[in-house]
């Protein structure tokens, strides 16, 4: 698997930055929060892959196993904390959403800005 | 094989975010968004990580589609064509990945067991845990127990935002302030409140708030 080299970096930013042009460039908020996942997943990617081993299977121990290599559970432990968080906060916002709809009729940021100024 | 199915997985989650931009449809938006939740587990159980991989399989395909959902029952399902041409952001976000992409240079190769990140707590909790602990599943062990204070503050986290959802949607319908002839004017809520014994708590609010809203405006403006 080392023949991949850095092609999974590489494909973790161009969903880091999918993620990101969605965040900045389109006014819709609900479109906002689901680049804001976008852009967390390919984090939560670029963690695993660090974590991963040439060869290696999952950190579970194998019965009799004495010359298994297991990939890197540390990576694991702390994504698994992270998308809980994740989900968390994107209800926080979506929550937000529901409200900014009620208070200014719209969810569209140039409208918002629009009504408020 | 191994690296077949982890380009095409990989290759398969950026059409699906390239689609997600494209699409104009946030039901179609929020669908694909757990399509790619969904390829992006797939993707956790090529690199070993299985509990990563049904957690997000759960929370980030499921729970999270499921609030989406629920929202845009709430605010509708169109999105509005963009009025200014997307030049800066496209310019900000492809200058962050090209100083991201020099970066991974750096990066030591994928897979290598040698790597740093392989050789700190990591070979004790593989060598140990399973007699300090007693649990085969070593991520079950790092979290439950080394790092149980992370998976605490986790907790707290949570009830945090559910304290803040809670609150947000509990108020129920609150008076709106509409800008209109120069000044502030607040709007009830419904015609109800305004003509039953809320019309005075209306108009107090409107006193209240238009002064300082009133110079805000002025300042914007």
């Amino acid at each position: 698997m080392t023949a991949l080299g850095l092609f999974n970096y590489w494909a973790v930013i161009f969903l880091m930055m999918v993620g990101f042009y969605t965040l900045i460039a389109r006014g819709n908020l609900v479109k906002k929060i689901i680049g804001l996942n976008i852009f967390q997943t390919s984090v939560f990617i670029l963690y695993i892959t660090m974590g991963k081993i040439t060869g290696g299977t999952a950190p579970i121990f194998v019965e009799g196993g004495e010359d298994v290599i297991y990939s890197n559970p540390i990576p694991h432990v702390l994504i698994l904390t992270a998308i809980v968080v994740g989900v968390a906060t994107s209800a926080v916002g979506l929550s937000l959403v529901i409200r900014i709809k009620e208070a200014f009729g719209t969810i569209e940021e140039d409208e918002i800005q629009d009504e408020s100024l | 094989m191994v690296e077949f199915v982890d380009i095409a997985l990989l290759v398969l989650l950026g059409i699906t975010a390239f689609s997600i931009i494209r699409q104009k449809n946030l039901f179609a938006a929020v669908m694909l968004a757990g399509i790619y939740s969904l390829l992006s587990a797939g993707l956790f159980v090529v690199m070993d990580a299985v509990d990563v991989a049904f957690t997000e399989a759960a929370v980030g395909a499921g729970i999270s589609t499921i609030l989406m959902l629920g929202t845009l029952a709430l605010v509708g399902h169109s999105e509005h064509q963009p009025q200014h041409r997307p030049i800066l952001p496209l310019f900000v976000v492809i200058l962050t990945g090209a100083v991201l992409v020099y970066g991974t240079l750096d990066i030591p190769p994928f897979g290598d067991a040698s790597n740093p990140a392989h050789h700190h707590v990591a070979p004790h909790y593989l060598e140990e845990s399973e007699h300090e602990i007693g649990i085969p599943n070593v991520v079950t062990s790092v979290l439950a127990s080394y790092r149980g204070y992370d998976t605490m503050g986790e907790t707290t986290v949570i009830f945090a935002a559910l304290v803040g959802v809670l609150l947000l949607l509990s108020l129920g319908p609150r008076p709106r302030r509409v800008f209109s002839n120069g000044r502030w004017i607040t709007v009830a809520a419904s015609e109800k409140d305004a003509s039953e014994g809320g019309a005075e708590e209306a108009q107090e609010d409107t006193l209240q708030i238009s002064p300082e809203e009133k110079t805000l405006g002025d300042t914007n403006g």
